[in-house]
């Protein structure tokens, strides 16, 4: 017994003594992500994948897109447009942009099942519910749109409050000296884990939750009949319904841009480190060895 | 140099099975849960009415939708739906002109009405040009004319207990096994007395055409194009909407839109 219990004991310390060694190899955990930030964080993935393919669904219900107040029937003010045409070949999806034609067939236009596609603007992979129906997508919008709005109100309190915006996010004068060698870094893959986000992310971070977002939001109450007689100048500030429907769905393209570069990121920095910070808040650092970069970041 | 080389080599890897990944996940996933009436769904449309409240709230009994000028209508107004009913009834009043069409005012009221055209038209009239918005995410502005809806009711006297305007139109816009579905639909009395809220029967100056509802359709500026009926009939005032077709409120909110469509 005796015995065993010191072998336990024996194994207990070399685990620890590995631990440790791996512990400086890898460089200490901070508590890097407080709980709004986490909550709020996955509340808005969820939101945004459920408005983006609802959204994609109600943009199916007039594949098009238009600069001004309304939209040109008996004059050209169109700017995107979705369609399916028939050719010699058969029928071909296209995409037309400022004019310029594009044959899109299998994702964009014409799409579906070898044998049995269809004439619709986004496939139906890409579109909740799969088949069409605008009055379900609606619903669904609507619901992550006040999810979505609700969220963001309840991060920007508890940001204010509890200094993550001020000490996280807010780009400080050394973080604008570092943009030029933080962009080369990014471009070569070479990350430096700290406890505090990089140039680009507070700008990424930043452009999202105070540029992006609020101008989605905005743009989609331009949408409403109702929020026009409310807010009636905010038709005019975005150049008319029908360009703020435009901007609505450029915004989209944006916030699925900053998805991918966010994932390809996540995946080129360490996924597991990363997504554990997401999750539970604690990310590990760099060492301290390699510390002239990530001590000269931190600040 | 050679160890950056091979970790972003693998990073592209990774990221391409990712990217695939994501492409072929089908979105069906949600499919059975979104029908009327499922559980889902019915817990999805609470956002509704959260919406509906927030917009009566902000936007109160007499906000006006924004009003356009001559300058920006700059094309025919687009119609849609049913453009040319095929109903004999409407056919019958469409040869003679509309002489024998009557807008019969019913229900929850103190004094039923059977108006002609010429009795509506010796009306006080208002005139507005408004962008029209279609749930489908087009808009068009044209001008309307018409006789604002609260003058006939208040002829008609609308009794305390009534919540909703039903507008029954001519038009028939389905069929089921109980036969023809004529369109049908209804708002509140905010909407139904709202200032803009005009039974219309002039277009652009001219004589509302039949695509788009002549003789009397309804124009409800501040929410969107189906809440708008066209080849109105009759107009019933009515405290609760749930026996009327699917109990929604109206055609297309039986398949599935929101009652209020203000946005």
């Amino acid at each position: 017994m005796r015995q065993k219990g010191r072998g336990m004991d024996a194994i207990a310390t070399v685990d620890e003594g590995q631990a440790q060694a791996r512990q400086s190899q890898k460089g200490p955990l901070v508590y890097r992500q407080n709980r709004w930030t986490r909550l709020t964080h996955w509340v808005w993935a969820f939101a945004l994948f459920f408005l983006l393919l609802s959204g994609l669904q109600i943009f199916n219900a007039r594949p098009q897109l238009y600069i001004g107040k309304e939209s040109g029937f008996g004059y050209n003010n169109t700017i995107l447009r979705i369609g399916a045409e028939d050719t010699n070949t058969g029928p071909r999806g296209f995409t037309e942009i400022l004019g310029y034609r594009f044959d899109t067939t299998g994702v964009l236009g014409w799409s579906g099942p070898p044998g049995s596609e269809s004439a619709r603007a986004f496939p139906s992979w890409a579109t909740v519910p799969s088949y069409y129906d605008l009055g379900t997508a609606r619903v669904i919008h609507f619901f992550f749109a006040w999810t979505l709005s609700a969220t963001l109100l309840v991060w920007l309190l508890a940001g204010l409050f509890n200094g993550h915006i001020r000490r996280d996010l807010a780009p400080r004068s050394a973080d604008i000296r570092n943009l030029r060698r933080d962009i080369a870094d990014h471009i070569r893959l070479r990350f430096h884990h700290t406890g505090r986000y990089n140039t680009l992310q507070k700008l990424a971070y930043g452009g999202v939750l105070f540029v992006l977002l609020p101008l989605m939001i905005l743009t989609g109450l331009a949408m409403s009949p109702s929020m026009n007689a409310v807010l009636p100048f905010l038709n005019e500030v975005f150049g008319g319904r029908q360009t703020a429907r435009t901007i609505h769905f450029t915004i989209m393209v944006l916030l699925l841009l900053f998805f991918l570069v966010h994932m390809l990121m996540i995946l080129a920095a360490g996924p597991i480190n990363e997504l554990r910070s997401i999750v539970t808040g604690w990310y590990r650092t760099d060492p301290p060895s390699d510390g002239t970069n990530a001590s000269g970041r931190s600040e | 140099m050679a160890k950056f080389q091979i970790s972003r080599r693998k990073f592209l890897a990774v990221a391409g099975l990712g990217a695939s990944g994501i492409a072929l996940s089908g979105c069906d996933a949600f499919d059975d849960q979104l029908g009327t009436g499922d559980g889902l769904r019915n817990f999805l449309e609470g956002a509704n009415d959260l919406t509906y409240r927030a917009q009566r709230l902000l936007a109160g009994r007499d906000r006006l939708a924004p009003e356009f000028t001559e300058a920006d209508i700059r094309q025919p107004m687009r119609p849609n739906g049913i453009t040319a009913p095929d109903d004999d009834a409407y056919k019958g009043l469409f040869a003679d002109n509309f002489a024998g069409w009557r807008l019969e005012v019913s229900g929850l009221v103190e004094k039923p009405l059977s108006l002609s055209r010429e009795q509506l038209t010796a009306m006080p009239s208002r005139t507005q040009i408004t962008r029209h918005d279609c749930v489908e995410g087009w808009s068009c502005i044209a001008k309307w004319t018409g006789t604002p809806l609260s003058l006939v009711l208040d002829q008609a006297v609308v009794k305390p207990q009534a919540r909703y305007v039903m507008f029954h139109c001519l038009d028939t816009i389905d069929r089921n096994l109980s036969g023809d579905i004529k369109y049908y639909g209804s708002i509140d009395l905010i909407d139904a007395r709202h200032p803009q809220t005009i039974l219309a029967y002039g277009l652009n100056g001219k004589p509302l055409p039949v695509e788009n509802g002549a003789p009397l359709r309804v124009r409800v500026e501040r929410q969107l194009g189906y809440k708008m009926p066209k080849y109105i009939q009759r107009i019933e005032l009515i405290d609760s909407f749930t026996n009327f077709g699917g109990g929604r409120g109206g055609y297309w909110e039986d398949n599935g839109y929101d009652w209020y469509g203000g946005i």
